[in-house]
């Protein structure tokens, strides 16, 4: 994509507050995906998905729609669930970014999330999947989840899915708040 | 005995990968050295291009190539139509890029390639296009008039096919009938708007003159067979792979698109690697459409509600192209009388070009609007003559005992009379009534009437030939080292869970667990032998394919296993991975030995290889290695090809309150039952309805493409064209019933569409019943909306 | 849908921000992106020059004294909306806040950003023009402050200037005992507005509506005051009748005409039904002066 193209601007500077960049050089930014640090050195209109598919090769964030209506590329920054397809790579300069790649345990136990989507059929064709995972992933951690059915899928809604008809994805999101909170 | 797979709620073989982000979409793929394509597409409908300059693009930085029509050379031909009628009066198909026509918002003009999807766009956006405006008219009743403008200038009245079929004697039953009921009715257009848009990506490989084609598609077998006429490659020397596909639906099978032959010529010329995906915003205006037609729809029945016969004269809106053929139009024509007894039937269809993004089968392919049209009707019948909505579908329903149901000269897409298998359509309207709780729901409305609230209850009966040939086959190795089993079929799948049902039936075959069993399918280079999915076929055709080869490799298993054992191979059973005698489970060997026995080596690469080879103390002694008429290790291959399509049905209902201020509705219960045969995992079978009846609501209340008097669509984003989130979409009840097709060896009927075809008429009917205390007029289109409701109330004021 | 090739700066200082907004003849500022970044995938906006502001602290701030609750354009909408401070001086800002989009969006959007966006549809904008707040815009060469009623002109137009940054929102507090509510309809859960409709309602002393005010989005091209229902409401006894003729003089608000979201005849009857209903629930939320 249009990224770091490799070794050639490796003389990239972080950003300053008084440059104005062109569109063809390259900022450097540095944060962390996944727990691991990253420098790179980004385009001032590399989308953030196009950042962790095309330069990072983390294709597990999907891209679906590019304007915000489908969920498909949610990742989250700081802890906060966000559109990876309305950021800007170097607007996560210094953040905190993790993707489905880094829900997961890193001997491969999977994240009760992940479990459950599979246990309740949450998934079909999985294109909509790591969005919905980082989408309900938060729900679980750090929301309250509504007590009725109703509820519950306004606080999916914001990711669209057109394969399963959500029915698994209500039930996986029950299921795996079910056994966070169960331990506590 | 270990408990059987098939019919077991087995989680899926293939979710292990889409839950961690290891999914392989073709956009995943790392192509080393790939180049990025975007297209320059027609912003006008129907026009002439007067002035096409890609001077500018070509002068871009990072842009390695723009192609016009000029540069394809002997590919600057019409693409073929895949599926020829003799009915079909004028075949129109279109070119990968346009000539100086163009026929719809979105046609490809031109292809550029550049280092990155971002310089694409912006190459793409520098090319100079100037048309001549000619005159459209979109709406399909319009453009069929004398007069109207013309999509083709040769085609009079824009009429691409017509078609009459006649089914016994309607003209008697007309005569007899003691009562007619007339209606029209309309489904307005939509798309299928899976989540993962069209991709292509391609390798030239200049060494062996071989051409890989990685496509978002449903078809991988027939893309190939296309590609390597137009390319004029030998079939061997094309491989297409359909890897990780995000959502199909239909329109992914319309080969080849533009990308599909651009991507690969692109990939040969540049000898780069090359890929297109396709994004949201070109996805509206690009891939097919489907779903408008206009049903004039007539019933003849007697005073007690028997229909003797059926009228129905139809327009088709199918675009500016026809590449599909008249498959969604006769579809829609075979399956208008749905459940129904009607033994006269006279259907007519008229396919009509209009200016727009051309319509292929999008789940449902025409029984949506068939279904709407003769659910409608009978709605409409049951008032005029003042029978129950349930009872009037009792009354003619085909009984269990008349099975298989002909209806004579109506001829379905696999080119055979309609023939009903099989089908309890009486019970499954019994179950739904038992379900719903018919008289607690009709005092619950009575009460809400009485407060003055709006709640309606809706049905539809649907029924959907499934599982159409002509044939599927699958391929069963099993590997040497591991046991494992591998599993190679024609088909693709994307998302219906191929990879865990295929790996049951075999499962139950040979003894494995279904993890061990692993399915590669849609990879020309692995097996090339098939069709596609499509039409709720996969499950019928490949699934019984799957079954015989299962079977087959079965015995091959048993009958070396008995060799090793020196049993016989009627004694032998297959559990847990391992062959033994009945009766003495300890005397047994391995799958892993029994592959790799049956495989006579002479060198031991491995472990365990040496049992195999000829010095081994295992090795036999006497005779020929491999005996005459036998083959080495353990793999077979077979086919299925059914004898015709079987049918799959189902009711659902909803109970449905109409807000009266935001003429929104809020559906309270939603019931499906239905039966497709014998099912192979039950919670793979509830996911496709559950996805089906999402889609149906989406076509029902949400999802309507909006074209301009211009023939612009004015909503194409997800912002405009509204994609149900899980708010738009009710929890649904589901009853699931299992009546045998009779017609193959698993029994299985199709269930891939199951789910959206009824759902339009059930929600309008239900809103219709809502609405009918007010006065308001019968409900004749969908997809509704509150709009649409909003008119209803108000007609119900004036009329007051 | 990648967005077109722009100069980029990311200012740390208001001051700094301030500066390149007037060398600039064709800015947009980067706050929140959750509405500039779609419009920049479909090349809707091909600015010159995109300026982030994500580096200006200085602009994410609440503080709610002197009857106003003023928020710096940087603070995230849902910053706001789960601001207990801002919440207890005036419950209504939540109560509308709720509807914007999904908790996803609000997380990354910016108070800042939907005002001066103008969509029509939003929620934010119609909020100020009911509460009659202010809004400060900011040049190199000086600051003014702005009345809601006058700063939405039309479809994503303001009446910022173009080397002008909006600096902060002000929202007035509620007073004691005024009922408030907020209602609008969208298609599908988080989209934006096929209308919408907010209330207060002030009551004297005999229990008669002292102050009504009334706004609706998603109507026009710009938010819009229903001053003809609010004037209806002044001295009238609350209740259906009341409300329901508000309603009805609400209807000649929408100059929206048809759309793919609405008929504008349904969303005549929409807004006069959306007026009733906040009424009545304002109404229930309103507590006369003891
Ligand atoms: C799927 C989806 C649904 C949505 N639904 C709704 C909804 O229902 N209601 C609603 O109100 N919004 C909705 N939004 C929009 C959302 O609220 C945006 O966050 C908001 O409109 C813009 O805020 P932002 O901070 O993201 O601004 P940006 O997108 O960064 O900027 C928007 C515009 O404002 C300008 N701008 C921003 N800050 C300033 C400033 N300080 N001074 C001058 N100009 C500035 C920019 O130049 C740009 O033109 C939706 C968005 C999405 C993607
Ligand atoms: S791709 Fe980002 S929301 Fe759809
Ligand atoms: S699983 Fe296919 S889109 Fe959700």
């Amino acid at each position: 994509m249009n990224g770091n193209h490799g070794t050639d601007h490796l003389d990239a500077e972080p950003v300053d507050g008084d440059t104005r960049y062109g569109p063809d050089d390259r900022i450097a930014i540095s944060l962390t995906v996944n727990g691991e640090k990253v420098e790179a050195a980004v385009s001032p209109r590399l989308l953030l998905s196009d950042f962790l598919r095309g330069d990072l090769g983390l294709t597990g964030t999907h891209v679906g729609c590019e304007h915000g209506v489908c969920g498909a590329c949610t990742v989250h920054l700081d802890g906060m669930p966000a559109r990876s397809c309305l950021t800007m790579a170097v607007q996560v300069d210094g953040m905190e970014v993790r993707t489905v790649e880094g829900l997961a345990e890193p001997d491969g136990t999977l994240h009760p999330v992940q479990r459950a989507f599979r246990e309740c059929h949450g998934l079909q064709c999985g294109f909509c999947t790591p969005g919905f995972l980082m989408a309900v992933t938060h729900l679980v951690e750090n929301e309250e989840l509504a007590e009725t059915d109703d509820g519950l899928r306004a606080q999916l809604a914001g990711n669209l899915c057109r394969c399963t008809g959500y029915m698994g994805i209500v039930a996986a999101t029950r299921r795996a708040a079910a056994e966070i909170a169960s331990k506590g | 005995m270990s408990t059987r797979q098939f019919g077991a709620r087995v989680q899926r073989n293939e979710d292990a990968r889409l839950i961690t982000g290891r999914g392989r979409f073709v956009d995943d793929l790392p192509l080393d050295g790939v180049l990025h394509g975007a297209f320059a597409r027609s912003a006008v409908a129907r026009g002439r291009i007067t002035h096409l300059d890609t001077t500018a693009a070509r002068a871009l930085p990072g842009v390695h190539r723009v192609y016009t029509h000029a540069d394809l050379g002997e590919l600057d031909v019409t693409m073929p139509l895949l599926i020829p009628h003799p009915c079909i009066g004028h075949p129109r198909t279109q070119y990968p890029l346009a000539h100086e026509d163009v026929y719809h918002v979105g046609q490809a003009i031109a292809f550029v390639v550049a280092d990155d999807r971002y310089i694409a766009e912006d190459a793409a956006r520098l090319i100079e296009i100037d048309y001549d405006i000619l005159p459209v008219e979109v709406d399909p009743a319009k453009a069929a008039l004398d007069g109207a403008p013309l999509v083709h200038e040769d085609v009079p009245n824009n009429i691409a096919a017509h078609l009459v079929q006649v089914s016994g004697d309607p003209d008697a039953a007309f005569a007899a009938a003691d009562h007619v009921t007339r209606i029209q009715v309309r489904v307005d257009r939509s798309t299928a708007a899976p989540m993962e848009c069209l991709s292509t990506a391609a390798r030239w490989d200049a060494v062996s003159g071989e051409l890989t084609v990685w496509d978002g598609t449903q078809a991988p077998i027939g893309l190939r067979g296309a590609l390597s006429s137009l390319f004029d490659l030998d079939e061997d020397k094309v491989r297409v792979v359909a890897p990780d596909v995000g959502g199909g639906f239909g329109p992914k099978i319309v080969f080849p698109y533009s990308n599909e032959i651009l991507v690969p010529f692109a990939a040969k010329d540049l000898r780069r690697p090359v890929k297109w995906v396709e994004d949201r915003s070109e996805n509206f205006v690009h891939m097919t459409h489907e779903r408008t037609q206009i049903h004039d729809i007539e019933l003849a029945a007697t005073s007690d509600g028997v229909v003797l016969g059926l009228r129905d004269t139809f327009l088709h809106d199918t675009g500016s192209f026809i590449p599909y053929g008249i498959a969604v139009a006769q579809v829609a024509s075979t399956q208008i009388a749905g459940p129904y007894r009607i033994p006269a039937i006279h259907v007519t269809f008229d396919c009509v070009y209009t200016p727009t993004v051309p319509v292929t089968p999008y789940r449902g392919c025409g029984r949506p609007q068939a279904n709407f049209a003769i659910e409608r009707a009978m709605d409409q019948l049951a008032a005029e003559l003042g029978i129950d909505r349930f009872e009037i579908r009792r009354r003619n329903f085909i009984a269990p005992d008349e099975f298989p149901y002909t209806r004579p000269d109506l001829v379905f897409a696999d080119g055979l009379p309609v023939t009903l298998d099989s089908g309890r359509y009486d019970d499954a309207l019994a179950a739904l009534e038992k379900a719903l709780d018919l008289d607690a729901i009709r005092a619950e409305q009575e009460q809400a009437r009485a407060e003055g609230r709006l709640l309606g209850l809706g049905l539809s009966f649907y029924v959907e030939g499934t599982g159409l040939g002509p044939y599927e086959g699958a391929k069963i190795r099993l590997h040497p080292i591991t046991g494992k089993a591998y599993v190679n079929t024609g088909l693709t799948a994307q998302g219906q869970g191929h990879e865990t049902a295929w790996a049951q039936i075999v499962a139950d075959q040979i003894g494995v667990r279904p993890e061990d069993v692993i399915v590669v399918e849609g990879d020309t280079g692995v097996f090339d032998w098939g069709v596609a999915t499509f039409a709720s076929r996969a499950a019928v055709v490949s699934g019984n394919a799957v079954h015989v080869a299962a079977v087959s490799a079965r015995a091959r298993i048993a009958q070396a296993a008995a060799n090793m054992l020196e049993a016989d191979p009627d004694d032998i059973e297959l559990e847990n991975g391992r062959a033994f005698v009945r009766g003495t489970s300890s005397r047994g060997v391995t799958l892993a030995e029994v592959a790799t026995m049956s495989n006579p080596l002479r060198y031991a690469f491995n472990k365990a290889a040496q049992t195999a080879t000829q010095f081994a103390p295992t090795a036999r002694s006497t005779g020929k290695p491999l005996p005459d008429g036998e083959r080495p290790g353990i793999e077979v291959s077979e086919y299925y090809s059914p004898p015709h399509a079987t049918w799959a049905y189902g009711v659902h209902a909803a109970l449905v309150e109409v807000d009266p201020v935001t003429c929104d509705i809020d559906v309270k219960r939603y019931v499906c039952v239905h039966d497709c045969g014998n099912m192979i995992n039950p919670m793979i079978v509830e996911g496709q309805v559950a996805g089906g009846v999402a889609q149906g609501m989406g076509g029902a209340f949400y999802e309507k493409l909006e074209y301009d008097e211009n023939g612009v669509l004015r909503n194409a984003s997800f912002m405009d064209f509204l994609v149900p989130y899980a708010t738009e979409v009710p929890h649904i009840e589901m009853i699931h019933m299992e009546t045998p097709s009779p017609l193959n060896p698993l029994g299985i009927k199709g269930v891939g569409e199951a789910g959206t075809i009824p759902v339009g008429q059930v929600i309008a009917s239900a809103v219709e019943d809502a609405l009918s205390p007010l006065g308001a007029p019968p409900v004749r289109q969908v997809p509704l909306s509150p709009s649409a409701i909003h008119d209803l109330l108000r007609e119900a004021r004036v009329s007051a | 849908m990648k967005p077109p090739c722009y100069e980029y700066v990311a200012p740390d200082t208001l001051a700094g921000a301030l500066r390149v907004r007037a060398e600039c003849e064709d800015s947009v500022v980067l706050a929140g992106g959750q509405s500039l970044v779609p419009t920049l995938n479909f090349r809707l906006a091909n600015p010159d020059t995109v300026i982030d502001l994500r580096r200006v602290a200085e602009l994410a701030t609440v503080d709610t004294r002197d009857g106003m609750i003023r928020v710096g354009a940087m603070t995230r909408q849902r910053t706001l909306e789960r601001n207990e401070a801002a919440f207890a001086r005036n419950p209504l800002i939540r109560e509308t806040m709720e509807y914007i989009a999904h908790p996803v969006i609000r997380s990354r959007g910016t108070i800042g950003g939907s005002v001066a966006h103008a969509d029509p549809a939003s929620e934010l904008p119609c909020l100020l023009v009911l509460l009659d707040g202010e809004l400060t815009a900011r040049s190199s060469r000086g600051e003014r402050t702005i009345p809601a009623a006058d700063f939405f002109e039309f479809v994503f137009t303001t009446a910022l200037e173009p080397e002008e940054l909006l600096v902060e929102v002000a929202f007035p507090v509620l007073e004691p005992g005024e009922g408030w509510a907020f209602r609008e309809f969208a298609r599908r859960h988080g989209d934006f507005a096929v209308a919408g409709a907010g209330a207060t309602l002030l009551l004297d002393d005999a229990g008669r509506i002292a102050r009504a005010r009334l706004a609706a989005c998603g109507v026009a091209t710009t938010p819009v005051r229903l001053r003809a229902a609010e004037e209806a409401l002044r001295g009238a006894e609350p209740g259906t009748e009341a409300f329901r003729a508000a309603g009805e003089l609400a209807r000649d608000a929408v100059t929206t005409v048809d759309d793919t979201a609405a008929s504008a005849d349904y969303r005549r009857h929409l807004l006069s039904g959306l007026v009733n209903d906040v009424l009545t629930r304002a109404a229930a939320r309103a507590r006369g002066p003891r």
